[in-house]
């Protein structure tokens, strides 16, 4: 019970956050709430037994996305007050369906799923191999498509960050 | 599958649901790309959220981490891509506005 | 021994990238080997079947690759494609600095597609989609022009609408399976406990790839990314990237490992008959090259989900081989798409009405390419259109099957309109009305060549030998 209470904190910690990262005015702001969320998610996926994927998900999204984030944002240039007074007004009228949206799924929702009416299929137990030895042993094919993956991200920041001396 | 791991996974399914709401009206919805861009990634931590989720009600925990891991490393190259595009966006056009992409039209 | 599709080209890609003046030169020239390499690989598998080479690498990694007809028809397919989009990239990107870059990625988006038709796993599957969807958007905005960024955008939102749909299935088939194999999730389509999440799992997987073969109501990217792109990057894309990895996994996953309902198959058939009619409508009215062409792809990827929404045997080898067939008709048109803009300078039917007579082979080729995706007999989509319909028909599909013989003639009607517009009559306008015209090169015309040269000699050959070719194809199929 106290799990659970834990949990559901945990959660609408989660959704809050993530909620006023898209509805806050200034972008600096929602980058920062990005991290945060990926903080709380991070504890959430702890609590739920996978620390290894936490400590990844803290470090690599909270960390490194949000300087990739700062950095492509400082190349683009401040917008004027004037102009940010007639964002703020314009976000306001579109930004406040959100709120009415969610409060009117979730209560949608809760009617149908506490009292869930389909079956999951009862699994065999899975061999007792901890994450590091399934993915150096089993998931090859995965290593290999990280690595392929991260030589295609190099020629993109080469291709698309690169100012070309004419 | 005992009843209570099934109502777990409900409820953290209610909390994904509503995430994946949020960050697909956050990308579609915006005035910025750079905005598009963060709603891309709550939608990742939505999915990720539901894998590890889906792990842990029947058991896979390893396997549903290995998946994470990869998972974060191929979101990385995808937004430092995306952002790349982004900035270019911004310099053609001078404004990073996404309603203003309308060079191509029909 | 199958690794080496996947890891001769990494190899090769780190080669390329030495600091060692002569490989940089010769850089075109490797790849091009190396594809030639795959074609011949892949069309004598029958001569020199693959397991009698000894495994070396199998004590080093553990790859669950596997090769059945299937993979042997795409592996041709990915070889001959890239090997042609790289000659058009030989004779129209000018600048040695993208040169050299467009040949990087483009192995990256090889290595990709390898391996995406050799895994048996669906998460790697999902990976390797990931790796030729990041390769085609950098291979977009090559060239870091105003429309190719605004494509590129296009493209990368929708992909990744279509990556949280496919990871969510993903999702739920760990929950289902506990193993994310294809033999284990087609076993756990027997377990009855298990369907509710399936059926959940599949319609996600479904929307997911809809959006990533650009099927209509999603198809909304795949004009402007082919608009915008560079001309040889058209050809890869219109090809292979995207049919591989959107058209293919369908293929492989709704023709062999999930068990389909009556009710998904018959939202897969009206999605298959809404892109033919809407490519095909849509295609009439455009006003520029580049764009019909796309439109005409939406009304062939069409074609070929009708036949998979069939499900029978007969209609899955109709499916394959229209996919093989849409792939060389297609980037032939692409190809001599790539030559008048070279030649003319733009792509604009208005501007290129009657001034095609000056480019005789790539008259005559398009001629070719024409005929056979309206499906002339006895070009090669002749015979797998026919193939498609007669399996709709054997199956009592009968309004499909009068939908996609109509189509057919509406293809034949738009496509005739442009070869007549721009080849058949002349013009008397001078020609310096378009600025810097090119001369032709002569690789582009081999290539051209040789495409139209394959359409004719699978669709001759086909008359006499159905049962070597079709009727393997028939055994993927659950």
């Amino acid at each position: 019970m106290v799990n659970m209470t834990i949990n559901l904190i945990l959660l609408f910690a989660l959704i809050l956050v993530a909620l006023w990262t898209v509805m806050t005015i200034r972008l600096i702001r929602s980058i920062v709430g990005l991290a945060l969320t990926s903080a709380i998610l991070s504890v959430i996926m702890y609590r739920l037994h996978s620390p290894l994927a936490a400590v990844f998900e803290l470090s690599v999204c909270s960390g490194l996305i949000s300087v990739i984030f700062v950095t492509t944002v400082s190349f683009t240039q401040r917008i004027s007050k004037e102009k940010l007074r007639i964002r703020r007004k314009e976000r306001l009228l579109k930004f406040w369906y959100l709120p009415v949206i969610l409060i009117a799924t979730a209560v949608m929702l809760c009617q149908h799923l506490l009292t869930p009416q389909f079956t999951l299929p009862l699994l065999v137990p899975a061999q007792g191999l901890g994450v590091r030895d399934l993915l150096w042993s089993c998931r090859h094919l995965d290593l290999l498509g990280q690595v392929v993956m991260l030589l295609a991200g190099a020629f993109g920041v080469v291709i698309l960050f690169k100012e070309s001396r004419k | 599958m005992s009843q209570s791991a099934l109502q777990l996974f409900c409820t953290f399914g209610i909390f994904i649901i509503l995430l994946l709401i949020t960050g697909a009206y956050c990308m579609f919805v915006s005035f910025n790309l750079i905005r598009v861009l963060i709603g891309f990634e709550i939608l990742i931590k939505a999915v990720t959220l539901l894998i590890i989720c889906a792990g842990y009600v029947c058991g896979r925990t390893a396997l549903a981490q290995a998946i994470v891991i990869t998972l974060i490393v191929i979101e990385i190259v995808v937004m430092v891509v995306a952002g790349g595009v982004a900035l270019w966006a911004y310099r053609h056009n001078k404004t990073i506005d996404p309603r203003k992409l309308s060079n191509l039209k029909g | 021994m199958l690794s080496l599709f996947i890891l001769i080209p990494l190899l090769l890609l780190f080669i390329l990238n030495l600091p060692v003046k002569f490989i940089r030169q010769g850089a075109f020239g490797l790849v091009g080997l190396l594809l030639s390499v795959q074609i011949l690989a892949a069309l004598l598998h029958s001569l020199f079947p693959w397991s009698a080479f000894p495994e070396i690498l199998g004590s080093f990694f553990i790859f669950s690759l596997a090769v059945d007809n299937l993979t042997l028809v795409m592996l041709l397919t990915i070889g001959t494609v890239a090997l042609v989009s790289l000659i058009v990239a030989a004779s129209t990107i000018g600048q040695e600095r993208l040169r050299f870059y467009f040949v990087n990625l483009l192995l990256i988006c090889v290595i990709g597609m390898n391996a995406i038709v050799l895994v048996r796993d669906i998460f790697s599957l999902y990976v390797f989609i990931e790796i030729v969807s990041v390769s085609s958007f950098i291979l977009i905005a090559l060239e870091r022009n105003k429309s190719a960024i605004e494509g590129t955008f296009k493209y990368l939102m929708l992909s990744a609408m279509a990556t949280v749909f496919i990871l969510s299935g993903i999702a739920c088939f760990l929950l289902a399976a506990g193993d994310l194999s294809f033999v284990s999730i087609h076993s756990a389509f027997y377990d009855p406990a298990a369907s509710f999440i399936l059926k959940v799992a599949a319609s996600l997987f479904l929307c997911g790839l809809f959006i990533k073969a650009g099927v209509a109501p999603f198809h909304g990217w795949v004009m402007d990314a082919y608009l915008a792109s560079p001309a040889s990057v058209s050809v890869l894309l219109a090809g292979v990237a995207t049919k591989i990895s959107g058209v293919y996994v369908l293929l492989r996953l709704f023709g062999s490992v999930f068990i389909v309902n009556a009710p998904l198959q018959n939202i897969i058939l009206f999605a298959g008959a809404f892109s033919i009619v809407l490519g095909a409508l849509a295609a009439l009215t455009q006003d520029d090259l580049k764009r019909m062409l796309a439109y005409s792809s939406i009304s062939q990827i069409g074609y070929i989900i009708l036949a998979l929404g069939c499900a029978t045997p007969l209609a899955f080898a109709g499916a394959v081989f229209h996919f093989f067939n849409h792939a060389i008709f297609k980037s032939l048109l692409f190809v001599n798409a790539a030559a008048l803009e070279k030649r003319f300078g733009s792509t604009d039917m208005n501007k290129l009405a009657g001034q095609g007579y000056k480019m005789p082979v790539t008259g005559i080729t398009s001629l070719m390419g024409v005929l056979s995706t309206a499906g002339i007999p006895p070009l090669s989509g002749f015979w797998s259109k026919l193939i498609i319909i007669l399996a709709l028909f054997s199956s009592g599909r009968f309004v499909y099957a009068g939908v996609a013989l109509l189509a057919s003639v509406l293809t034949l009607a738009y496509f005739l309109v442009f070869q007549r517009r721009i080849f058949f009559c002349k013009s008397e306008l001078q020609e310096p009305a378009l600025e810097n015209p090119g001369k032709i090169s002569r690789a582009l015309g081999f290539s051209e060549i040789s495409l139209a040269i394959i359409t004719v000699v699978t669709g001759a050959v086909f008359v006499f030998m159905p049962g070597n070719w079709i009727m393997p194809l028939k055994g993927i199929f659950w």
